[in-house]
């Protein structure tokens, strides 16, 4: 009797295991395995597609023209910044020799003027891209909560974000640049021209999602906790404090990651169309250069910028989840 | 005893798309101190909005509401609110929801140790206590409830305003929250008005039941006076006559002289008809 009970219950004990390993399996093949799979797949299908296409530049890069292309971008980078560094050691030689002659010779230091490497250009365009989104975010979402607040303002704006909602960015882009050199006249100027128009476009276009969001947020909030707040007798800006900002929280953060979303690509497109130095430039700048290794190297300027993109996106996830107390939109 | 509420001759108009609709006609109510009233009618007979005159989230079209003689012109917290769907704050613990309450009523009297200590006291009240570092979506329906209880407590209010406080929670933790109720009653004697839809309750807790008349221009019908003893046992009171008399004449007032059954049948007959059309719009 007892036997049997107990072989029934390593049977159980057994075949709890062998579903656990299942489980285990197929969770494994939906986390790892499948992505790993269409990863190879698409490499494949490149790859073949590749050495069909010919272009006026050669062939189409494959994967491994891509990943050499990729290794002689790093290269490149590490010699320029060597360059610079030899630069600044014979610089800095050179003006102890001269003082050592002479000490009341004060040294001239100048900065090291290379060519920006792609790493540079990246930074930039991250710079950019930030900059743009983080002076959005200061006018729009405290416009956003006002336009959310009031109805009447809310009439008031609507017509205004309906129009220049679906703009384009870059039908801006040449307003942009020329209202930037009419108004921004300085010997020393803090920052780049250039920079200031990519940023105000990445601007103008991060704008309309975060204050339609923020707004519809606001003017959302549920009106029992309105009653509360009313009850409570909590003044204007205590009530927009504690009820009214943390309630739309999760409503700014899908705003925040729409407009970082587009705002990326449409940098991108902006810094080709202006010249302005940034991932954009490159690929542009390859473009022109037409030489053997132009595609491949363009290749790997769009594999950067979508990984880049997928980064943001995931940081931006990554602060919605940490700041958010509504963890259910926070999903992926 | 004099009354310190005074729900006086109260109508209450709506605009609506249609032209204006009469809701309440001639609401007039007396409410003495510490004293426990329950009101009871059909669905959409005006409860909640008999309520909402008194908390001061509506204003009434003609009459007024006087509490300690002086008119309500705008919500208080001296007439707290305990909501149908608790209402508590989703982003803050159930003790930052009481704290908000008690930070923004005692914030000038009470020391931030008071402050904590009639924050944690309000919450033991309710027996909230192991779970005060909750927030909402990590409690329970029954749980919420009792923190919105606690939130409307700790105002110390002149008058406790409850819509339905236990409308959406099962009956075995109703059971438990009609108990916790009367406990806490018992101990702080607070003037209370509760909107509820169940008969068993309003006899178990009011010392009047206010029974109201179908809309539109619902008015109060009759008043039951429940001069049960107290402390009440819901057990006890299961067999007795006189509860059984009171239930029965509630019970007489809803289905017999307020009937609203050919009302539910109509309106189940247009939604069959509404669902009929829309599955033949899907057909062509
Ligand atoms: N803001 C409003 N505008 C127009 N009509 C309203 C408004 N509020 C309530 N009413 C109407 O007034 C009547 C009474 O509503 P009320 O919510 O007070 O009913 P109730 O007795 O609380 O119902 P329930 O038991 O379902 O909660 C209903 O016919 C409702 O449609
Ligand atoms: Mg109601």
């Amino acid at each position: 009797m007892s036997n049997a009970a107990s072989i029934t219950e390593g049977r159980d004990i057994k075949l709890t295991a062998t579903s656990i390993l299942n489980a285990v399996f197929e969770h494994g093949v939906k986390v790892a395995l499948a992505p790993l799979l269409g990863i190879l797949a698409f490499l494949m299908i490149w790859s073949l597609a590749a050495q069909n296409i010919n272009t006026s530049l050669g062939q189409f890069p494959g994967p491994t023209d891509v990943w050499q292309q990729f290794g002689s971008l790093y290269n490149e980078h590490k010699a320029e910044r060597a360059k610079a560094t030899a630069f600044y050691e014979r610089q800095e030689k050179r003006n102890a020799a001269r003082v050592a002659k002479d000490p009341t010779y004060v040294p001239k230091i100048r900065a090291y003027t290379g060519k920006e490497t792609y790493f540079d250009q990246i930074v930039t365009s991250l710079i950019t891209v930030m900059s743009g989104f983080i002076l959005a975010a200061l006018v729009a979402i405290p416009l956003g909560i006002a336009v959310g607040l009031n109805s009447a303002l809310r009439s008031g704006f609507n017509p205004i974000i309906q129009i220049f909602k679906p703009v384009s960015p870059l039908a801006w882009l040449p307003l942009v640049t020329m209202v930037v050199s009419a108004v921004y006249v300085s010997n020393d100027p803090l920052v780049a021209k250039s920079f200031l128009n990519s940023m105000i476009t990445v601007t103008l276009c991060c704008l309309w999602p975060m204050l339609i969001n923020t707004s519809v947020g606001v003017a959302s909030l549920d009106k029992d906790l309105v009653n509360v707040s009313r009850v409570l007798r909590l003044p204007a800006l205590k009530h927009v404090q504690k009820i009214v900002l943390p309630a739309s929280v999760p409503m700014i953060f899908t705003g925040m990651r729409l407009s970082l979303g587009v705002a990326w690509m449409v940098l991108i497109a902006a810094e080709m169309l202006s010249q302005n130095p940034g991932l954009g430039k490159f690929v542009w700048d390859e473009f022109q250069n037409g030489s053997s290794n132009s595609l491949a190297r363009i290749m790997a300027a769009v594999i950067t910028i979508g990984f880049i993109g997928f980064l943001l996106d995931r940081g931006m996830l990554a602060l919605q989840r940490f700041a958010s107390w509504d963890k259910d939109s926070a999903a992926a | 005893m004099t009354p310190i509420l005074d729900i006086s001759h109260i109508d209450m108009v709506f605009p609506t798309p249609k032209g204006p609709f009469t809701a309440l006609k001639n609401v007039d109510l007396k409410i003495s101190k510490g004293e426990f009233v329950s009101l009871i009618g059909h669905s959409g007979c005006g409860k909640s909005t008999v309520l909402n005159i008194v908390a001061g989230l509506y204003q009434a079209t003609t009459g007024g509401v006087v509490l300690h003689g002086k008119e309500v012109k705008e919500p208080g917290p001296e007439r707290a609110v305990v909501f149908q769907n608790h209402s508590l704050l989703p982003w803050l613990t159930a003790y930052q929801n009481v704290e908000l309450a008690v930070k923004q009523v005692f914030g000038k009297t009470k020391t931030k140790s008071e402050t904590k200590e009639w924050i944690e006291h309000n919450l033991k009240l309710v027996h909230m206590d192991h779970a005060m570092h909750k927030r909402p979506d990590e409690i329970s329906g029954g749980m919420k409830q009792r923190v919105g209880i606690a939130r409307a407590l700790a105002m110390q209010p002149d008058i406790l305003l409850m819509d339905e406080p236990f409308g959406a929670l099962d009956a075995l933790t109703r059971a438990h929250m009609q108990d916790s109720l009367m406990e806490i009653q018992n101990e702080l004697k607070n003037t209370v008005i509760m909107i509820t839809h169940d008969v068993d309750e309003a006899v178990l807790l009011s010392d009047r039941i206010v029974m109201m008349t179908n809309g539109p221009a619902a008015t109060i019908g009759e008043i039951l006076e429940i001069n049960l003893e107290r402390p009440r046992d819901r057990l006890a009171l299961a067999e007795d006559s006189d509860y059984t008399h009171l239930r029965s004449e509630v019970l007489r007032f809803l289905y017999e002289k307020q009937r609203k059954v050919e009302n539910l049948a109509s309106v189940k007959k247009s939604k069959a008809k509404k669902r009929n059309d829309k599955n033949q719009h899907h057909a062509a």
